[in-house]
This record gives C-alpha cells, sequence and structure tokens, in this order.
C-alpha cells in the first residue's frame, strides 16, 4: 500500500547551535559504553547500537517509536563528555569572540553609543533583507582595537589560536573549560550586535560538553558474506570517542596526575574534532584499520560526491539508458536511434482507458520480450506485477480502465538526449525514438554542433518522461525543431557540417548539368511528385542544373542574397556578376545565382536556415533541413570524394618556387639580424630593438609562410579535395592546407618566437645568441615533408602550449559556470515583464534592457530594419 | 588632467532624482517596497553630483543599442 501523502507547506527553517539542553531533550538514551553487541549478536543497552536508536534490521520493530525499518526516522542519544572540547568549525568564531570581549565582565568591549549605532545599522539591513556580515566584521574589529576595557578597566591580552582548536592568551594556555566559561559571561543583549541571536546560539554551546550521537539509520552496520558484521565510519569514530571519554573520567577520579589528564584531555579533543571533520589541516585524519581515512561528518556533506553535490543538487534516475553514439544520416534532425536492448528495458506508463484498453491488451499480451510489448503492470492498489512468459495472458485478461501499463519505448515515443558536459540549453533537448539495431544511439550529424558531440567514442545519455506534462513539455520547448536557433546569438545552432557543406557546394557550384537519370538520383530521398521544366535539352535529352536541383528544397516563398563563404572580397562587390559565383541570389524559392556553402546551410552561419526559421517557422525549416541533407549526402556520392597523402602532392615546379620563396625570407631575416647587431636598426615607435627585430622577422615569416600556402593552393587547384573543403567551409582551413602541402610555419609560445631552453639558445645545435629563424622555431618543411628533429621538438613545444591552454581553459570556465548558475538560477521574467529573484528583488527592469528573446533576434539585434524594407518593397531578402 | 564635469560624460548616463509622488508612482507600478528595487550608494559620484539623499529613488535613462533607451530606477542606500 502506498503511504498517502498530505502537502505540507515549509513556513519556516531556522538555523542555531544545538544547546546542552536540547541534546538531552532530544536523546531517547544516554549512551555509555563503547560496545556494540554483546556476545549473542545482540544489541547492548546505552550502547552504540541500542535499540531505541532506530531499527535496520527488517522485521524488527523500533523500541522507541514501534515502527519497522524504513518507517523508523532513527532517534539520536548523546554521550556526556567528561570534559568540555572545542567544536572545530566553530574555532575561528571562538576566536573573534574572545578577542572582542572582556576577559573579566565578559562584555563586548564598545561603548554603549557606538553599541546602538551598530545595532542600528544591523537592524535597517535586516529590514531591507539586505546581508550585514560586513557591519558585524566591523563590529568585531572597532571591538578588539580597544586595548583596556570599555566597562570595567580591564586590560585586555592578546588572543591566539593554534590551529585547529588550541586558545592562547599571551603565554597562558587556555583550556576548553576556560573558554567556555569566558563565553558565558557574555551578556544576551551584546550578542545581536555579533550577530547572534542568545535564544537559539549562545556563544558557550560552541564549547561541547554533550554529544549527540546520530541514530542508527544514519550509520548503518552491514553484514559480510562472512556474516560478520562492519560498522560504518561514523560508528568507529564514536567507539573512540566513549573509550577515550572512560578513560579520562576514570583516571580523573582516580587523581591521575595532571600531565596525564592533560594528555587525554587532547586525545579526547582529536576525537571528536575528527568526528566532526577528518580533513582538518595540521591535525592527522583519523584511519581505519585497513590505513583507508575514516568519512566522517563534513566528509558526508563535502565535495563533489558529498551530500548537497552529490546526492541532492545530483541525482542518479531510473527510466535512462547511455551509450556510445554513431551517426546516421538517414534519420530525420528529430529522431534518435535507440538500440532494440535500450527500447525493450524502457517503458512509458500508459493510463488504461475504455478506450485504449485494447491496445494495452495487446502489449501485455506481447510480453516483455516481443517488442514493443510491456515489462510491467501497475494495479490501481498501486501494486507492480512484473509481466512474465507465464503470467502474461492472465495479466491482459485483468486489465481494467484504473491500471496502468508500462509499455516498452516505440517509435515516435518522445525522449530527452543529452550530451555532458552540460553548458548550454541546447544540451539537452527531446527526440522522436527510432527503434534501430545494433547497440549505439544513433543522430542525425546536423545536431552535432548543439551537443557539440563527435563519434570518437562520445556517450550519450536519453531520458524518458513519465508524465503526460513532461511530454507535453518535451515536446513544445525541448523538441529538436524549436532549438534550431541559438539564444546565443540569434542564429541556427543546428545545421550542416563537413560532407553536408562539401556536398552541396560540388552540386551547386559551376553550371553542372545532370542527366534526368542522375537527377532522379539525386532527388530520390525527396519527397516530390514531378520534376521542374529541364534547363536545357540536348540531342532531344533533357537536362538539369544543381542549381535547379537545390532549389527543389527551398520554400517557394523564400527571397534571399547574401555574399556567400567563398565570396573574396572584391573591393566593388559585382554581385549577381561575381565571377567567382560567390554572390548568392534567391528568388520565389529559386536559387539564381551563387554557390551554396557554409554560409548558406551551415550551423553557425547558415543564412538560408536562418532564413527559413525566421519566416517559416521550426517546422519548415526541419523540414529544409531533412530534404537538402539527404540531397547533399545524394550529391556528394555522385561526385565522389575522398581525401588522401596523395592529395597533398605538389609538383616539382611548385616546390621549387616555396623553397624559393622560404630561401628569400631567410636571407632577409639575416640581413634584419646583421642590421640589429650592427646597431642599424630603426626603433618601431613604442618599441625597444630587440622587440622591433623580433616584430619585422615574425612578419617576413609569416608572409613567407603565406606565399608557400598561396602557390601550394595555386598548383593544387580548386578540385582539390582539401581546397574544395576549405573554401566551402566544410572542414579545415588554407592554413592547414599550407602546413600540410607548403610550409609548417613559425613555432610560438605566448605570441613569441621559441626563446628558451639552454644558455642563450634554444637547442645545443645553434650557436649561442644565434637569432636565425631555424634557431628560433620556424618550420620550413610541410607535413607532408616530414619535419627535420630540431624542427619536430619546436612543433613540439608549440604544440605543448595549446593542450596546457585548452585543460586550463576548460576547468576554469567549469567552475566559473557553476557559480554563474548558482547566482542565475532562480531568476526569472514575470508577467510584468521584470526579471526578479526569488524574493521578489527586482534584477532588471525589462529582460535584458529591450525584452528581446535573442532566440528570436536578428544575429543579436532586435530588428533588421534594412530587411523588412526591402521585403516590403518586394526586393526579397537582405543584402545591400 | 584635463577636468570634466561627470554629468556630462557620454559614458555617464542620465540620472534624474524622483519626487516622493514619483517615487511612490514607481513603487505601485512594480508592485515592490522600496529595498525591492536596485541599489545605489550615496557615496556614488554621480549620487553626489546630483544631490540625492538616502532614500531617495534615482530613475536611471542610459543609451541601449538594441533597446534606443532603457529605464531603470534604484534605490538610494548609505
Ligand atoms: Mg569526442
Ligand atoms: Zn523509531
Ligand atoms: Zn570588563
Ligand atoms: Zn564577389
Amino acid at each position: 500500500m502506498p503511504i498517502p501523502l498530505t502537502p505540507k507547506r515549509i513556513e519556516s527553517i531556522k538555523f542555531g547551535i544545538l544547546s546542552p539542553r536540547e541534546i538531552r531533550r532530544m536523546s531517547v538514551t544516554k549512551i555509555i559504553t563503547a560496545d556494540t553487541y554483546d556476545d549473542d549478536g545482540f544489541p547492548i543497552e546505552m550502547g552504540l547500537m541500542d535499540p531505541r536508536l532506530g531499527v535496520i534490521d527488517p522485521g524488527l520493530r523500533c523500541k522507541t517509536c514501534g515502527q519497522k525499518a524504513g518507517e523508523c526516522p532513527g532517534h539520536f542519544g548523546h554521550i556526556e563528555l567528561a570534559a568540555p572540547v572545542i567544536h572545530v568549525g566553530y574555532a575561528k568564531v571562538i576566536k573573534k569572540l574572545l578577542e572582542s570581549t572582556c576577559r573579566k565582565c565578559g562584555r563586548l568591549n564598545l561603548r554603549e553609543e557606538e553599541k546602538k549605532r551598530f545595532l542600528e545599522q544591523i537592524r535597517t539591513r535586516k529590514e531591507m533583507d539586505l546581508p550585514y556580515d560586513d557591519i558585524i566584521n566591523r563590529v568585531f574589529k572597532e571591538a578588539k582595537k580597544e586595548k583596556v576595557c570599555v566597562h570595567c578597566g580591564e586590560e585586555q591580552k592578546e588572543i591566539i589560536l593554534e590551529k585547529p582548536t588550541t586558545f592562547y592568551e599571551g603565554e597562558h594556555r587556555l583550556t576548553p573549560t576556560d573558554v567556555r566559561e569566558r563565553l558565558e559571561r557574555i551578556p544576551d543583549d551584546d550578542l545581536e550586535v555579533i550577530g547572534m541571536d542568545p535564544e537559539n546560539a549562545r556563544p558557550e554551546w560552541m564549547v561541547l560538553t554533550v554529544l549527540p550521537v546520530p541514530p542508527v539509520t544514519m550509520r548503518p552496520s552491514i553484514t559480510l558474506e562472512s556474516g560478520q558484521r562492519s560498522e560504518d565510519d561514523l560508528t568507529h569514530k564514536l567507539v573512540d570517542i566513549i573509550r577515550i571519554n572512560q578513560r579520562f573520567q576514570e583516571n580523573r577520579e582516580a587523581g591521575a596526575p595532571q600531565l596525564i589528564i592533560e594528555d587525554l584531555w587532547e586525545l579526547l579533543q582529536y576525537h571528536v574534532t575528527t568526528y566532526l571533520d577528518n580533513e582538518v589541516s595540521g591535525v592527522p585524519p583519523a584511519r581505519h584499520r585497513s590505513g583507508r581515512p575514516l568519512k566522517t561528518l563534513a566528509q558526508r556533506l563535502k565535495g563533489k560526491e558529498g551530500r548537497f553535490r552529490g546526492s541532492l543538487s545530483g541525482k542518479r534516475v531510473n527510466f535512462s539508458a547511455r551509450t556510445v553514439i554513431s551517426p546516421d544520416p538517414c534519420l530525420r534532425i528529430s529522431e534518435v536511434g535507440v538500440p532494440l536492448e535500450v527500447a525493450k528495458e524502457l517503458t512509458v506508463p500508459i493510463y488504461v482507458t475504455p478506450r485504449n484498453i485494447d491496445e494495452c491488451r495487446e502489449y501485455v499480451r506481447r510480453g516483455p520480450d516481443n517488442h514493443p510489448g510491456a515489462n510491467y503492470v501497475k494495479r490501481p492498489d498501486g501494486r507492480r506485477v512484473k509481466i512474465t512468459e507465464n503470467n502474461k495472458e492472465e495479466l491482459a485478461e485483468m486489465l481494467a480502465p484504473g491500471w496502468i501499463v508500462e509499455r516498452q519505448l516505440k517509435d515516435g515515443d518522445i525522449v530527452l538526449f543529452n550530451r555532458q558536459p552540460s553548458l548550454h540549453r541546447m544540451s539537452i533537448m527531446a527526440h522522436e525514438v527510432r527503434v534501430l539495431p545494433y547497440k549505439t544511439f544513433r543522430l542525425n550529424p546536423t545536431v552535432c554542433p548543439p551537443y557539440n558531440a563527435d563519434f570518437d567514442g562520445d556517450e550519450m545519455n536519453l531520458h524518458v518522461p513519465q508524465t503526460e506534462e513532461a511530454r507535453a513539455e518535451a515536446r513544445i520547448l525541448m523538441h529538436i525543431q524549436e532549438n534550431i536557433l541559438s539564444p546565443r546569438f540569434g542564429g541556427p545552432i543546428i545545421g550542416g557540417i563537413h560532407d553536408y557543406i562539401t556536398g552541396l557546394y560540388l552540386l551547386t557550384r559551376k553550371n553542372i548539368l545532370f542527366s534526368e537519370e542522375e537527377t532522379m538520383e539525386l532527388v530520390r530521398n525527396l519527397d516530390l511528385r514531378a520534376l521542374p521544366d529541364p534547363c536545357e535539352i540536348k540531342n532531344g535529352r533533357r537536362y538539369w542544373s544543381g542549381k535547379q536541383i537545390f532549389s527543389l528544397t527551398l520554400p517557394k516563398e523564400l527571397n534571399l542574397r547574401y555574399q556567400a563563404e567563398i565570396c573574396r572580397g572584391c573591393e566593388i562587390c559585382k554581385e549577381e556578376n561575381c565571377e567567382y559565383d560567390a554572390f548568392v541570389v534567391i528568388k520565389d524559392g529559386e536559387l539564381i545565382c551563387g554557390t551554396i556553402d557554409e554560409k548558406g546551410i551551415g550551423a553557425f552561419k547558415g543564412k538560408i536556415l536562418d532564413a527559413i526559421v525566421k519566416k517559416f517557422g521550426s517546422e519548415v525549416a526541419s523540414k529544409f533541413l531533412d530534404d537538402v541533407t539527404r540531397l547533399a549526402i545524394r550529391s556528394i556520392m555522385h561526385f565522389g570524394f575522398s581525401f588522401g597523402i596523395d592529395d597533398e602532392d605538389i609538383p616539382r615546379e611548385a616546390r621549387r618556387q616555396i623553397a624559393d620563396v622560404i630561401k628569400k625570407a631567410e636571407e632577409r631575416v639575416a640581413r634584419l639580424i646583421e642590421a640589429y647587431v650592427n646597431g642599424e636598426l630603426e626603433p618601431l615607435p613604442g618599441r625597444t630593438i630587440e622587440e622591433t627585430v623580433e616584430l619585422k622577422i615574425m612578419q617576413e615569416l609569416a608572409k613567407a609562410r603565406d606565399m608557400a600556402g598561396e602557390i601550394a593552393g595555386r598548383y593544387l587547384g580548386p578540385d582539390n579535395s582539401a581546397v574544395v573543403m576549405a573554401v566551402s567551409g566544410a572542414r579545415g582551413s588554407m592554413l592547414n592546407l599550407t602546413q600540410m602541402a607548403a610550409c609548417v610555419g613559425q613555432q610560438s609560445v605566448r605570441g613569441e618566437r621559441i626563446n628558451r631552453g639552454y644558455h642563450g639558445r634554444t637547442l645545443p645545435h645553434f650557436k649561442i645568441g644565434d637569432l636565425g629563424a631555424r634557431a628560433r622555431g620556424f618550420v620550413s618543411r610541410s607535413y607532408k615533408d616530414g619535419l627535420s628533429p630540431t624542427e619536430f621538438f619546436f612543433h613540439a613545444i608549440g604544440g605543448r602550449e595549446g593542450l596546457v591552454d585548452t585543460a586550463v581553459r576548460t576547468s576554469q570556465s567549469g567552475y566559473l559556470q557553476r557559480r554563474l548558475i548558482n547566482a542565475l538560477q532562480d531568476l526569472e521574467v514575470k508577467y510584468d515583464g521584470t526579471v526578479r529573484d526569488a524574493r521578489g528583488t527586482i534584477v532588471q527592469f525589462v529582460y535584458g534592457e529591450d525584452g528581446i528573446d535573442p532566440a528570436r533576434s536578428d544575429y543579436g539585434k532586435s530588428i533588421n530594419v534594412k530587411e523588412i524594407v526591402s521585403e516590403i518593397l518586394g526586393e526579397g531578402g537582405d543584402g545591400k | 588632467m584635463k577636468k570634466f564635469k561627470l554629468m556630462e560624460h557620454e559614458l555617464v548616463p542620465l540620472h534624474i532624482v524622483l519626487s516622493e509622488e514619483e517615487k511612490e508612482e514607481v513603487l505601485k507600478r512594480f508592485g515592490v517596497r522600496e529595498h525591492q528595487l536596485p541599489k545605489i550608494k550615496v557615496t556614488d559620484p554621480v549620487i553626489k553630483e546630483i544631490g540625492a539623499k538616502k532614500g531617495d529613488v534615482v530613475m536611471i535613462i542610459r543609451k541601449s543599442p538594441t533597446a534606443g533607451e532603457s529605464v531603470t530606477y534604484r534605490y538610494v542606500i548609505e
């Protein structure tokens, strides 16, 4: 039977320090013996496993509340400490209190007027709901300044805290008893000024005289396979405390010498300290017999695996799956391929109604092994029954409205898909399920950019929403197609990558004609009823252009003008007459001129994509992406596309020219160095001569590399695979190409030529003081040629910097992200348009000053006036 | 160093001290109490310049690249 839940609202939470009285009041028993179980295995009364502290063994009932294991929350006990000890967590506060109050009369060392002034400030802050800790720090600082008590005239001495818990007053050591007595003397009236509430936190309570013993439910013992009991770390620690406590008491009663008493006192302090926190600096951590440090109270709460970050902020969940991802361009962009084995394990609850009972019966009848079947049914009384081969027929018959069938995941179900690190909201999006064979999750490569996923072994998580509300939210807010536009920059974050871009570039560049067979082959995956009129008829055969075929995927009302990625940035753009076919004009859904590349359909940059989402909505855009990616894949398959080591081959003539360029550059560098050595160099404004020569050398060598790259590019020609990828923006850059085919270029550390290593030189291969190109990390060869040993070493130096940078950046940005989330998580845009925090304090009067949803903005701008004007004037599209 | 008038500097937005009635109107419009507004210290150079006192509400009008002009209010605290 499920326990009926009564919703309760928390009115307020009060924080304070447990007083000895409170600890005794909430205790069900005093704990006096360190033994846990007797010889027969029964817990000993008034021991650490006293049955009144709660139950952990199933079947038994609690001696205090009479409930069974799992129902009884457990009950506290207490240990009477033989002598007071300092609570480590409060040592710093205790020091401040001792410093700011009189050693004789105990009053706060401030004049009455001053006290009143501070109190007033604190009260106004409290009224305004503002933090006032800075005022309290000022109180402590002011009170500490007075060397003589302003009330009784007693001279004050310096208080030293020897970490973690030992106090000295000058030379004299203060025992915890002394400290406690002093804290007791602080009058209630003075506490508010220090920011303490005497009702809930008297300062002397920071020195422990009674120790609460947590219930056994908090420190359950486990029975090993050998039948041996293994106790929790906390229990071990409590055993230590009780043992020392007893010894201390016995020794004191026996009148043992002061020295021994003091040693035992310190030992008691050590055990209580490590019980509270086993990672205090200056205290050797208490260890288990095996040598493993014990996990005590603070360790349970702290850190990534602690209660806050590990159990409360982050929980493990059911109805989720994780596996490796792989690409599948045949899926729609909003789909995710789910392995059959996963689909059979994950379930969706279906509420049985008169209308769907037949369908539900069918699922139950199919059972757990026949996908799509069902794994469990839930009866109206809340009992879950597992469906097996034996009971499935019977259960199907018993099915009635009010039951719930846990149906296996099947095609079309909505699920959440996620890749860590989840840095922005597009890291979790909703997909529709496609159950597929094999063992990986599959996704359309267009959704790689928002997840930042690739397929070199990345794993992703999948979650199945279990309620109708969650599914509706996923469909409306988190669905792939609702997230094509990124709120980060107001442009598409989902879009063509790699081969998609290459494919469309090859299809639309030049004016390639396709025969009827070829055209059919290209468009066979599009949902077409008829082909448009051919653009050319030769010898009675009909031909279509690549631009025409691409246009088939465009909405008929689309108008657009923009400069493509391949635009060379001519001084005066000739627009339609661009000799590189780099100016794209789309009129009424027809690609008139221009080549489609990254700027057209790429993620981040895709103008066509951007225009389609903004003008025609996410549904049309999603369809467009499905079509255009299928066409792109067909296109790249039609042309064939490969890249190999011989694609970097350049003719002998080109190699000669490159060698020449580099040789000349090195000569010029040598001349620069000569001029520098002879003191003939004019320094650049604001630079030293040394900086000037370095700068000029770097410029000279960079120029040489660029020229080498240009030569290589010229000889490779526009049909070279690497060139195609680089210019279309599919992958790589001309710089990559230069480095592969022509010259790797200058290696640098922190933007300077490499100048560290040996005394006055980088490597022993060079003369001391050699400033030449090769001696300071210039790599004249290409990757294809292979590097010389010294070049290879310089390259490793330069490469290391990049690796270190990434490592440092990720850790820093991770920390920054967590702080940002903590600061922003409760902010909300209210119905009046203001942004407020959880207390109703206004953070912004209008969201982002302008009230614009950046995802719906035009690349961050609220509106694009030019576009609207040209649209109304019927010119179509943005642009000039 | 060249002296300049604080309020005339192009990076200093326009600050206006609200009258008691205007202040009430703003508080009513947003349904907040004074301390739920963003705050500004009396020691702020602009606040000193325009002579606002603790407890006043100032209206700040900024130029905004996206909104043209954006208006915020701040409660003056000590
Ligand atoms: Mg990867
Ligand atoms: Zn109980
Ligand atoms: Zn005094
Ligand atoms: Zn051009």
